[in-house]
């Protein structure tokens, strides 16, 4: 028969073929997506908030077409159960009205791009288990201010994924890897997709008058504000970094100091066998591991100072745009007030 | 459902709440992406989508619609069935994420009000006070996108009730999300990237300079009695070129020499910054353990 044939044939090329998945290179939003996200994190702000991202993963792009909020967790004795609970009952009924129900990654906002913290490469980790492509887009509601749509989309690079797995982080390891602070995180591009039907509705909705609100906050004169809260941010992570340089100063003086020790130690126990050489006796072993100048110091993790440098860019780019930003704005005045 | 009011020889007065309702509705944009949203993705067999609106009644009578979800419905020639426990359960796991939104009304796509619109009026009105009920014309019928909200009264003869009246009320469709958001990214069909801050300034300032350019035709079009002038857009005019401060020029070079420098002196600050990052990761990295 050639069914069992075929049967066998259709196995062998599902387990022979390994997938290779092709590299994710641009993350598709939905209108509605982005209107919800944007909608959720502009309520709740200053509060941070999550959800959830539903969609289909398709060849190289991502595709994402819906997504609903995380209720926010206010006591500790909300159960994770309750949480899990929560997400089953929304995917069960969005399932029902033929919503894809395919979790594709999370959102979070963000306040002034301070994002990079060691719980969103928890959370990547842990959502990476389950799903094989996931992305995390990060929503700033501050900046929507100024006119800017603050989203990016993001995820961790693969050779960052495997280092971390292993919780190995000491400068040999980077070195060999050429990991950078760069390499981290990887900012993915989005593109913005709709319904024919939406479109046909946006055009005809679109108000006649060409400046829109959003004109109207992109060219507001003050935005010292926003720089002096960025700065702020921007003083405070060099502290960090300062404090995180400062471990590694003094780790580096520990060790030098212990193979100083080391040192003198071995050159004792050498004499020392040296002597009982001479006097016919056994020499003693040249390593003492209960001595504790042997004990290996552990080397700080390099992490952190990686997460607070990426910090600081991201700082430093925003006030960048900002100032570029408010030559424009300048030069315009200048010339109304000639006028 | 509509009864044929009966001839009985007896006068009976016909109730007719003749008031035009205080209530007008506004509704946010993430609820039209949904809605026609949830068209497109409606099961094959359904003619049109149902479903609850979420949102805030305000004190002076204006009903914010915020939010939305698809109530799964069957319905044929004669009834219409809705799922009551999807409905349910959809409002407490929306109440989890925002206790503030409560149900304000429903929606259905399709142009007017149907007959078996009443009997789910009915049973909003269980639930709500004053629904709301919202039609999203996805048909395009009369060529042109019509969305409106109706509040129902009753008619009421006697004791019998006779039919359901839904009067329209006026919905304010200032899509300013939206607009935060930029009418560009919702209305193509697909866009490439989203702008960063110097493209978004650029076309800002584009707009900017087309609205001056309108305003200005339209002065000389008035000057030169090619068009009737208004006196309020006039107005307008004047207090538009008014709201101009009046700054001495040298006071104005001051300022803004000033903020020249502060802008300059912050672009340095965080290119060095960034200098300085570079050589700190390169100091970190390459130390070697002897």
């Amino acid at each position: 028969m050639a069914n069992p044939a075929m049967g066998r044939s259709f196995l062998q090329a599902m387990t022979s073929v390994e997938e290779v998945a092709p590299p994710l290179r641009v993350v598709q939003m939905e209108g509605l997506a982005v209107l919800k996200i944007i909608k959720h994190c502009k309520e709740f702000s200053p509060a941070l908030v999550t959800g959830q991202l539903l969609g289909l993963d398709v060849g190289s792009v991502l595709e994402v077409t819906n997504c609903f909020p995380f209720p926010t967790r206010e006591e500790d004795e909300e159960l994770e159960a309750d949480g899990a609970n929560y997400q089953l009952e929304m995917m069960r009924c969005l399932r029902e009205v033929n919503v894809d129900n395919n979790t594709v990654g999370w959102y979070q906002s963000t306040l002034l791009g301070s994002f990079q913290t060691a719980e969103l490469i928890e959370t990547f980790m842990n959502y990476q288990e389950n799903i094989r492509r996931c992305v995390c887009i990060i929503y700033d509601p501050s900046r929507s201010n100024q006119g800017v749509v603050a989203l990016k989309a993001l995820r961790l690079s693969d050779s960052f994924m495997d280092l971390y797995r292993s919780n190995n982080f000491n400068g040999e390891k980077l070195r060999e890897k050429k990991l950078s602070w760069v390499d981290v995180f990887e900012e993915i591009p989005i593109k913005v997709s709709n319904s024919a039907l939406i479109s046909a509705f946006m055009t005809e909705l679109e108000p006649d008058s060409p400046v829109t609100q959003c004109d109207f906050d992109r060219l507001k004169l003050s935005s010292a504000p926003f720089m002096e809260r960025n700065l702020e941010f921007l003083i405070e992570c060099m502290d960090d970094l300062t404090a995180e340089q400062n471990k590694f100063q003094y780790y580096y003086r520990n060790l030098s100091r212990q193979q100083a020790q080391q040192q003198v130690w071995l050159q004792k126990r050498r004499q020392e066998n040296m002597q009982r050489k001479a006097a016919g006796e056994e020499p003693l072993p040249e390593e003492d591991p209960s001595n504790p100048i042997f004990k290996p110091i552990v080397e700080p993790s390099r992490l952190d100072s990686y997460l607070i440098t990426n910090q600081i860019s991201n700082y430093c780019n925003q006030v960048n745009g900002a100032a570029g930003q408010g030559f424009s704005k300048l030069y315009l005045m200048k010339a109304l007030h000639e006028n | 459902m509509a009864t044929a009011a009966a001839t009985s020889s007896k006068k009976t007065v016909l109730q007719y709440p003749g008031a035009a309702p205080s209530v007008s509705a506004r509704i946010h944009p993430v609820v039209l992406f949904n809605i026609c949203d949830a068209f497109v993705r409606r099961p094959d067999q359904a003619g049109r989508v149902i479903g609850t609106l979420l949102g805030s009644t305000s004190s002076d009578g204006t009903v914010e619609i915020k939010n939305s979800y698809v109530v799964p419905h069957n319905e044929s020639a004669d009834q219409v069935a809705l799922d009551i426990d999807y409905h349910h359960n959809m409002f407490v796991s929306h109440q989890k994420v925002n206790p503030k939104e409560v149900i304000v009304g429903w929606f259905s796509t399709g142009f007017g009000v149907s007959g078996g619109s009443s009997l789910i009026h009915e049973f909003y009105s269980r639930e709500v006070q004053n629904p709301i009920h919202l039609t999203v014309d996805t048909g395009f019928t009369n060529g042109e996108a019509s969305i409106k909200a109706y509040v129902s009264a009753n008619l009421t003869l006697g004791d019998r009730q006779l039919a359901a009246h839904f009067q329209e009320i006026p919905l304010d469709m200032r899509l300013i999300e939206a607009e935060r958001v930029g009418f560009d990214l919702l209305k193509n069909t697909s866009v490439d990237k989203i702008p960063n801050d110097l493209e978004g300034m650029e076309s800002s300032m584009e707009r900017l300079y087309t609205l001056i350019n309108d305003v200005y035709k339209y002065v000389d079009d008035v000057v030169e009695g090619r068009v009737q002038g208004d006196n309020n857009i006039g107005r307008f005019i004047a207090e538009a070129l008014a709201s101009l401060p009046k700054l001495s020029p040298t006071a104005f070079d001051k300022v803004f020499n000033d903020k020249i420098q502060d802008n300059l002196s912050l672009v340095y600050l965080s290119s060095l910054t960034r200098t300085q990052l570079s050589i700190a990761e390169k100091l970190n990295t390459a130390a070697q353990i002897l």
